[in-house]
């Protein structure tokens, strides 16, 4: 069992569940986060004062697959997230341990 | 017993929650279909329950009703029934006749008593614009204190009116500097609700003279409470409020409404350019200084650093708000339903405030190459606050001008308190003491010919008033900081006010997204 965390770009996310839908998956856990890589922030003025914001809104998107799925999910995210402008995102794949499903006890990949 | 069910019922079992997710179930009843059923039961007992009750109540009812009319219908006394009871037409002939001469007045002197009273009911609306404004441009930490502080403002500011305030504010023709006035009493007896009560001037009856009255004292103490915002100590803030509505208001008011020192210099402040707006702007700036700014906004090279507010539709409404209160602030200042004046005012004051919007808003966009709302919002104050000394002696182009210098004023008062090391979260100083000090000038520059103003008595009065202010706020709040501080700790600045003073949260469902 693989996690896929991706950060997306937030208007994004319908394109990119809809993607993975497609694969079969349709599980997953998403959070409102903030960040920046090379995409610079941009300047606000509020009453005369200048400042820089440097964090700029994201998703970042949690999807836990079987290990033969790593591949396609991933690929699904990438092409279904790509606006092949600065601030796209990125795509992380960790190794998960273990996996249960709280309501049936069942662990594995059965829980994924 | 049922009635303890069908609590059960409707406390633990939320009837909306509707799976749409039918892969999920695999064919097993939906939590919610499983409660439609067991609910359903309770909902007929209810009803009926309901049924029960309503029915004979409403039977009932119109018997109490009857009951009422018919003893009503008998005449009060035993007496003779010589007297018949006087019809409504009759009644209402007393009440013209009991003007005495003033009888041909009397509609209207109803009709501006109503006004008056409406007027008074629109400035109060005005708290709930400056709660509103004030929230708006704060941080969402601190929205509790500055509501809490806002809701005890109007309160204290009406009860010590009542207490002393009006009778300080008004001893009558006495041309001094302090005359301590005691509570109002009966204000409706010795002539007090008749034509002669004002006549024309002042064209209400005595309580209504109070109440419109007792609505300004409180706005002028509220402007202070948004400078010295998401810092100031609760307590501190709260016993000088009560000083600064309580007793500087009303001296400083008389000097000029009371027939005090400024009364003999022909000093024209219509509405309360320089008595309110400049005093309460004057002594935000006093305590400003005293207080000092937030932390965080000035880093440590001098240079200001934003603090954006946190909810900027809720300033908007309070500006509007304010907008539309100003209406009985400008409108109900011509103390009758004189038509004329009353016309002209509304529409100076509306188009200043449009003016003073727009130009808030263009010179904003040109300083600042972005359009910024919070300066637009902030010039539709300036322009009102410019047209409140001067809306009845000025003509509607000449409105237009005063709420146009006023935005641009504002604009720059605000980029230049800032500099200057002044932390005013809400421009509360810019708006209402520098175009306070613009308003009364205005009443000479844009005067209709033969208002009789003179530069002279304006530069005076504004001088006086604002001075006042600002130093009745430098020594008492000052006062204030030696004997118990007058500043929250750096800890329960940076945690919010809402949970270091109330320990309360405005939005408990949401965290914060960052620490600022």
């Amino acid at each position: 069992m693989k996690k896929i965390e991706a950060i997306i770009k937030p208007f994004k996310l319908e394109e990119v569940k809809d993607a993975l839908a497609e694969q079969g998956l349709a599980g997953m856990t998403v959070t409102e986060v903030k960040g920046f890589g090379r995409q610079k922030g941009h300047t606000e003025v509020y009453r005369g004062s200048e400042y820089t914001v440097d964090f700029l809104p994201k998703i970042k998107l949690e999807i836990v697959v079987g290990d033969d799925q790593v591949e396609a999910a991933s690929k699904a995210i990438i092409a279904s997230a790509k606006t092949g402008k600065i601030g796209d995102g990125k795509v992380f794949v960790l190794p998960v341990e273990q996996a249960t499903r709280i309501r049936t006890d069942e662990t594995g990949e059965e829980a994924v | 017993m049922q009635i303890i069910n069908i609590w059960h019922a409707v406390s633990y079992r939320p009837v909306g929650q509707i799976r749409t997710d039918r892969a999920f179930h695999q064919g097993h009843p939906t939590n919610a279909e499983k409660t439609m059923k067991t609910m359903i039961n309770p909902i007929k007992r209810s009803l009926l329950l309901w049924l029960f009750l309503i029915v004979p109540l409403a039977g009932f009812t119109p018997g109490l009703m009857a009951q009422e009319e018919g003893e009503s219908g008998e005449p009060k006394t035993e007496a003779p029934k010589e007297e018949a009871e006087p019809t409504q037409l009759e009644k209402y002939q007393e009440l013209v006749t009991a003007e005495g001469d003033d009888a041909e007045a009397f509609p209207f002197f109803t009709t501006s008593m109503l006004w008056t009273v409406m007027a008074a009911a629109l400035v109060f609306i005005m708290h709930l614009g400056f709660s509103t404004l004030e929230v708006g441009l704060t941080r969402s930490k601190n929205t509790v204190n500055i509501l809490f502080k806002n809701l005890f403002i109007i309160s204290i500011g009406l009860i010590t009116y009542a207490l002393f305030g009006f009778n300080t504010h008004y001893p009558g023709d006495f041309g001094g500097w302090f005359s301590w006035g005691g509570m109002i009493g009966d204000l409706n007896a010795e002539g007090g609700s008749t034509f002669s009560y004002g006549g024309l001037d002042l064209c209400m009856t005595g309580f209504g003279d109070f109440i419109f009255q007792a609505m300004f004292a409180a706005t002028a103490a509220t402007i202070v409470s948004g400078a010295v915002a998401e810092r100031v100590k609760l307590s501190s803030f709260l016993i000088f409020a009560t000083l600064l509505v309580g007793v500087a208001y009303p001296v400083v008011g008389s000097w000029h409404w009371g027939g005090g020192v400024l009364a003999g210099i022909d000093f024209k402040d219509f509405a309360g350019s320089a008595v309110v707006h400049a005093f309460g702007g004057f002594a935000a700036l006093g305590c400003v200084l005293i207080l000092g700014p937030r932390k965080g906004k000035y880093d440590k090279d001098g240079k200001a650093k934003p603090i954006p507010g946190h909810n900027l539709p809720l300033a908007t409404i309070g500006v509007l708000l304010l907008w539309f209160g100003w209406y009985g602030f400008n409108g109900g200042s011509v103390l009758s339903a004189n038509p004329g004046p009353l016309g002209l005012v509304f529409t100076t004051t509306s188009l200043a405030a449009a003016a003073g919007a727009i130009s808030a808003s263009l010179i904003s966009w040109i300083v600042f190459s972005k359009p910024d709302l919070s300066m637009g919002l902030n010039g539709a104050l300036a322009g009102l606050v410019g047209i409140t000394a001067n809306a009845d002696i000025v003509l509607p182009g000449s409105s237009i001008i005063i709420g146009l210098v006023a935005g641009g004023i504002v604009v720059f008062s605000v980029i230049a308190l800032d500099k200057a090391g002044i932390d005013d979260p809400v421009g509360a100083i810019s708006v209402h003491g520098t175009c306070g000090i613009w308003g009364i000038l205005a009443a000479y520059f844009f005067q209709i010919e033969g208002s009789g103003v003179i530069l002279a008595s304006q530069i005076k009065g504004i001088a006086l008033v604002g001075g006042a202010a600002f130093v009745f706020s430098i020594v008492v709040f000052g006062a204030i900081k030696a004997i118990m501080g007058v500043r929250v700790s750096e800890e329960e600045e940076v945690a919010g006010l809402d949970i270091s003073e109330h320990g309360q949260e405005a939005y408990p469902e949401f965290t914060a997204s960052t620490d600022h």
